[in-house]
């Protein structure tokens, strides 16, 4: 890549940070140049934020309606699945499932509603509730 | 890294330090799921770049893990109290001063903390070109975060560096290994042989996954490859500067025409990447779509094939 090529996008999702980008001067030496942005590095990652979104906000969906329980729409929203929150809150993947249904997340003590909440980074009363949706942190 | 090296008086480039640790690799692992996709590299695990490092240029590395979180701060507290720098290993998806867009649940992040004020920490992150700040909460969640690759509060630091180490044998061994890696592990998944099967596999994903999901996949592919890959082109970039400067070390021309030879693969897999996102912008579609991506994967993995039979050829 020629160092004329850096992509520079204005206003990208880097929000004025920038990205050591490789590449060669009119003398064909490498050296590091910063980038702003690439479309292509925008369009991508807007594609897995969407789909991250939408899968966000149709779990809030279901919690609303009482088909799964506040817990589901916070392990959605940090981005984890049933494994991940398991190893992250020290349960079993079977425990986990079944403190995504409503009735088994009513049944939960103060300590392992504690331990959900260190692992998503909620407090114990926000985890209980579904809040309006909210933008990523 | 080469801050980390830096610190202790041993001034080496980035690229350089990239390539001695044989750090350029590629693998797919379709089982290996990170956020529901499967785990596509462009280059080795950070562990393995460091423990090449230090066997090449004599540098001794310790590195700590930690059981529990609040044993983590604290030795890592001690050794900041020290005035030590020291890397850290970290799951970027708490980190704060992350773009939004930018968080996602990966482990594999590492960067360097220099200091603490109060309760925030003194962070020299590769993402961003200025230091930045970490409170406590998010660090350790950063830092004990499970999963694949789960970084258990890995702290590293050099603790023996040579001041002026004899570079040259380093960087024939590391293109030796680099070379033998990407071309001679006999399985599907590594090296050249992992960027042809994973073409093959592509062309695949619309009829055996559907094209949402299919468009989803690749525009993962090309986010392991530009957003987690530093330089560009997922590292390709940043060993063609790497080769470029072992030629003129070596005093090496068939390593420059390796360089300029990577410069150009590394270009294609730009064009993947360009091509990769029209097709999730849906503004190309179809099996035809898929073959054409393959096709400039399978391009990329015949020209990357060239540079490492001509890096053998170079150094031995």
């Amino acid at each position: 890549m020629k160092k004329s090529d850096v992509p520079q996008k204005e206003n990208s999702m880097l929000h004025g940070h920038r990205r050591a980008c490789y590449a060669v001067d009119d003398d064909g030496r490498y050296t590091m140049v910063p980038s702003k942005g690439w479309d292509v590095e925008d369009i991508v990652n807007g594609q897995a934020v969407d789909a991250m979104e939408h899968h966000i906000e149709s779990v809030r969906q279901q919690a609303l309606a009482g088909e799964v329980s506040p817990l589901a729409y916070h392990m959605a929203r940090c981005h984890m699945d049933v494994g991940l929150l398991a190893a992250n809150a020290g349960f079993w993947r079977w425990q986990v499932k079944r403190h995504l249904t409503p009735a088994g997340f009513s049944k939960l003590d103060d300590d392992k509603l504690a331990r959900y909440a260190q692992a998503l980074g909620r407090d114990v009363d926000r985890l209980k509730t579904i809040p309006e949706p909210e933008p990523a942190k | 890294m080469a801050t980390l090296l830096r610190s202790r008086g041993l001034d080496l480039s980035e690229p350089m330090i990239f390539g001695i640790g044989s750090g350029l690799f590629f693998f797919y692992m379709p089982l290996i799921k990170m956020g529901g996709m499967p785990l596509t590299a462009y280059r080795d695990a950070p562990r393995t770049i460091i423990k090449h490092i230090s066997k090449r240029l004599g540098i001794r590395f310790e590195s700590h893990r930690y059981k529990s979180p609040a044993q983590g701060k604290v030795a890592l507290d001690a050794f900041l109290a020290k005035g030590m720098s020291v890397g850290i290993q970290v799951n970027v998806f708490w980190l704060p001063y992350f773009p939004p867009e930018m968080r996602f649940q990966y482990n594999g992040h590492n960067m360097v903390a220099y200091g603490r004020q109060g309760n925030d920490y003194l962070i020299s992150d590769p993402v961003t070109d200025h230091p930045v700040t970490c409170d406590n909460d998010s660090l350790q969640r950063a830092r004990f975060a499970k999963g694949a690759f789960a970084p258990k509060g890995l702290i590293y630091y050099p603790v023996q560096v040579p001041t002026n180490p004899d570079i040259k044998p380093a960087v024939i061994d590391a293109i030796n290994y680099t070379a033998k890696r990407m071309l001679d592990i006999p399985m599907p998944f590594f090296g050249v042989r992992g960027i042809r099967w994973l073409a093959k596999l592509m062309e695949r994903w619309p009829r055996r996954h559907g094209e949402k999901k299919a468009a989803a996949m690749v525009g993962n592919v090309v986010r392991m490859q530009e957003e987690i890959g530093t330089g560009g082109a997922g590292f390709r970039f940043m060993y063609a500067a790497f080769l470029q400067e072992a030629g003129e070390l070596l005093n090496n021309d068939k390593l420059k025409q390796a360089s300029s030879m990577l410069s150009d693969a590394g270009d294609r897999w730009r064009e993947f990447a360009l091509q990769g996102a029209m097709l999730c912008q849906g503004r190309n579609s179809g099996a035809d779509a898929y073959l054409g991506l393959a096709e400039i994967m399978r391009d990329c993995a015949d020209r990357e094939e060239k540079v490492y039979q001509l890096m053998r050829e170079a150094v031995s």
